[in-house]
């Protein structure tokens, strides 16, 4: 082992800060991270998550959010601060069924050993020494393996339901009692292997559908920036220093940056400015706020450093108003019921009264009680839901691992579920049918040295309308010119001295409505006007076709004017409803709704938290707002709107693999169980059909890999 | 007959043994980072990195 630098106890209770790193890619990146951040003052030490792409800093209290991120970046990598998603995500169920599933593993191969033993003939004693070696395997096995379905089931009779559990866990604890009994009075067959093989499938299928939702909310917790994780504030002495969000105090005033968003709702005091307020709104356009009016958290900051004086914070601001709209809305989705539910609510009482009628028949039929009862465990055991458990994680995660290759994450199983069912779209406008970016229509306008003048002048600011255009002067190859003397004029833009000549790049002259999305340049000859627009994604058309060849009608519900919605909704021949506040858009959803119709929402701002909670399915894109992220059933990342349809698809994919599962797995049954109650199924042949079924559908799910091509 | 007494629980013994080995490796967090763990035997540590 290396050496390690001891390192004193007190300092171990420091602050752990998670940040998401995505640029890390090869182990010089690991090495180069953590040794450069341990030498950085104040930083105890940094841990790499490679699979997650984290980084977990423990650090003195000194250092703030800003500070880590510029540690980071001296490094050469771009740093997001995300929310610890192990608070998200208690990745403890699932480690829990692991631990189920490798002692029901063990189990079951031991117990197999001794059973095949048995069936190849040991008699007398030695098959009563087998039977006990495998009685005193098999019972604690499905004492500790059981757990997560007996919890499961009690929990459901104790509501008067009914689950997949319940049937489940009646099998496996009859037939345990009963291979108990039968080894005490030393009987030939014991199904002690069954009961234990059983709880091996049937807690792989959940543990599929554990990881799945584990994986897909990791990732999306990963995504989750902090809005605003915090402001810096004005002291009274005119100092300021870093204070995070939730310690953040009424009457406080916050300095603002231009490019910063907002950590609370407040009053500007000091400064005139441009707020991007589609965050909140879904309005795309820019809006000027001067002294005394109102800005909310969330909302961005674009031209000029303002002072805003915090009137409202955490659970009063604008934004948790919406979420606690989004809870209510959120009500409808956990009432769903999932498909393998379903099923069980007809499957469960249909096999306890066919195990029932044989226990009576052969009993009617001469038999002893004893025979009887041994073939009624047959019964359940042949029936007990091995297939129909594995039927649908299995086809679930398949089709969720092939989405997630495509940039799609879904949250559950019972997303792609609902997802399947949908027949209207109803579509945000402002960062969802768009990109929610400006970008720049006539860049052609700039020629020859324009450009590099440009973009050495783009890149001084950090407004959105500049951070565009060097993207695209940059991504067409322009070489920035050295400009001396840059400087930002609050309220106008950027201008600079070019070899004697004032250059700039500022608000044109003559403002008018389009003043907003346009910015002027003035080089060494006539001014040039630049103009932006939020474009529509790559593929929109496309999509809105291929969901109408799916039967799924599209329309746009937008929060922005009519005006800038209708060029949007004429190009991709859409109705549009706009202007539309979060709760109008909730109304528009339970209007569809009440007409029977199942909505698929596709949002991201905040505006949309609440009608993304309420749809019977959702999408969001990765560029959403957390609160979209949240409340969809699936992000999908890219500026392509195609997920959206891929997911659809593959959504129904799926369930057409489930189906025909049901059906492998309902025809496996008609075959089986007339044998079990001709009481014809010995031990032997309830472990081939068993473990032979299960194969079939984990075998039928496999084929939805390719789903998502 | 008597090989039976033997092997039974030395099979039985093994068996465990690898159950508790791997309980062991999920309680020490060895599953976390699984890619992260293959590259880590690249890194060079002959200038002492530090180890977290």
């Amino acid at each position: 082992m290396t050496l390690t630098t001891a390192r004193p106890h007190d300092m171990q209770n420091h602050p752990e800060t998670l940040f998401s790193v995505p640029g890390m890619h090869c182990a010089g990146c690991i090495a180069k991270i953590e040794r450069g951040l341990a030498e950085t003052p104040g930083i105890d030490s940094a841990r790499v998550n490679f699979t997650a792409k984290r980084v977990t800093i423990s650090h003195e209290d000194r250092l703030t959010v800003p500070d880590l991120v510029a540690a980071i970046g001296q490094l050469g990598f771009e740093a997001q601060p995300v929310i610890d998603p192990a608070a998200l995500v208690s990745g403890e169920e699932s480690k829990a069924l692991l631990k189920a599933l490798a002692v029901a593993g063990f189990a079951a191969m031991n117990i197999m050993l001794l059973s095949v033993s048995v069936w190849s003939g040991a008699e007398g004693g030695t098959r009563d020494l087998f039977h006990w070696l495998s009685a005193m395997i098999a019972l604690p096995t499905i004492a500790y393996s059981g757990r997560t379905f007996f919890r499961s089931a009690w929990a459901a009779l104790r509501h008067g339901r009914t689950n997949m559990d319940v049937p489940i866990s009646i099998g496996v604890i009859l037939t345990g009692a009963l291979s108990l009994f039968e080894t005490i009075v030393h009987g030939p067959h014991a199904y002690f292997d069954g009961a234990v093989m059983l709880l091996f499938f049937l807690l792989g299928g959940r543990y599929l559908d554990s990881v799945m939702r584990d994986r897909a909310r990791e990732g999306v917790a990963a995504l989750l920036k902090h809005t605003a994780p915090g402001a810096l504030i004005l002291d009274r002495d005119g100092r300021s220093h870093w204070v995070d969000a939730k310690d953040l105090a009424r009457g406080m005033t916050m300095l603002v940056a231009a490019g910063e968003r907002l950590a609370a709702d407040g009053v500007i005091t000091k400064g005139e400015t441009r707020f991007d307020l589609s965050l909140l709104t879904g309005e795309s356009a820019p809006v000027a706020l001067g002294v005394g009016e109102t800005v909310h958290a969330g909302t961005l900051n674009l031209l000029a450093p303002v002072e805003v004086r915090v009137t409202a914070i955490g659970a009063d601001t604008a934004i948790a108003d919406i979420a606690r709209m989004m809870e209510e809305a959120g009500q409808s989705k956990s009432r769903y019921v999932r498909i393998a539910d379903r099923a069980a609510r007809l499957y469960a009482p249909a096999v306890h009264t066919l195990a029932a009628l044989s226990f009576a028949g052969w009993m009617i039929a001469g038999a002893g009680w004893h025979e009887a009862l041994l073939i009624a465990v047959a019964v359940l055991i042949i029936t007990c839901p091995c297939a129909l458990g594995l039927a649908v994680p299995a086809a679930q995660i398949v089709a969720a691992g092939a989405l997630m290759k495509k940039g799609v994450l879904v949250k559950d199983g019972s997303a792609l579920e609902r997802l399947a069912e949908v027949d209207v779209a109803l579509f945000d406008k402002t960062g969802t049918l768009t990109l929610g970016r400006p970008e720049p229509t006539n860049i052609d306008a700039l020629r020859g040295e324009d450009a590099g003048l440009a973009l050495a002048l783009a890149r001084a600011s950090r407004h959105p309308l500049s951070q565009s255009l060097r993207r695209a002067l940059e991504t067409r190859g322009a070489t920035a010119a050295s400009v001396d003397a840059i400087g930002e004029l609050p309220g106008f833009g950027v201008q600079g001295l070019w070899g004697g000549h004032a250059v700039s790049l500022g608000r044109p002259a003559n403002s008018d409505a389009t003043a907003a999305m346009a910015v002027e340049f003035r080089g060494t000859s006539a001014p040039v006007l630049l103009t932006f627009e939020d474009r529509l994604r790559p593929d929109a058309a496309a999509v809105i076709s291929g969901l109408q060849a799916e039967g799924i009608a599209s329309a746009i519900i937008s929060g922005d004017r009519a005006a800038a919605v209708a060029p949007v909704a004429r190009h991709l021949g859409l109705t549009a409803q706009t202007a539309m506040h979060p709760e109008d858009k909730l109304a528009a959803i339970a209007r569809q709704t009440a007409t029977g119709h199942k909505v698929l929402m596709i949002g991201d701002g905040l505006n949309d938290g609440p009608a993304l909670a309420a749809g019977h399915a959702s999408l969001a894109p990765a560029s959403a707002s957390d609160a979209g992220q949240n409340a969809a059933d699936a992000v999908f990342m890219g500026d392509s709107l195609l997920p959206v349809l891929t997911s659809v698809r593959v959504a129904r994919a799926t369930q057409r693999i489930v189906r025909q599962n049901f059906i492998l797995a309902i025809g496996y049954n008609a075959v089986a169980v007339p044998l079990a109650i001709a009481g014809m199924v010995t031990p032997l042949i309830a472990a081939a059909a068993m473990s032979g079924s299960s194969l079939i559908v984990v075998a039928n799910a496999l084929r939805l890999k390719g789903a998502a091509r | 007959m008597t090989g039976i007494a033997f092997l039974i629980p030395i099979a039985l013994g093994l068996g465990l043994l690898g159950l508790v080995a791997f309980f062991w490796s999920l309680k020490s967090g060895q599953f976390e980072d699984l890619d992260g763990a293959g590259m880590r035997i690249l890194i060079d540590d002959d200038d002492a990195g530090p180890k977290a």
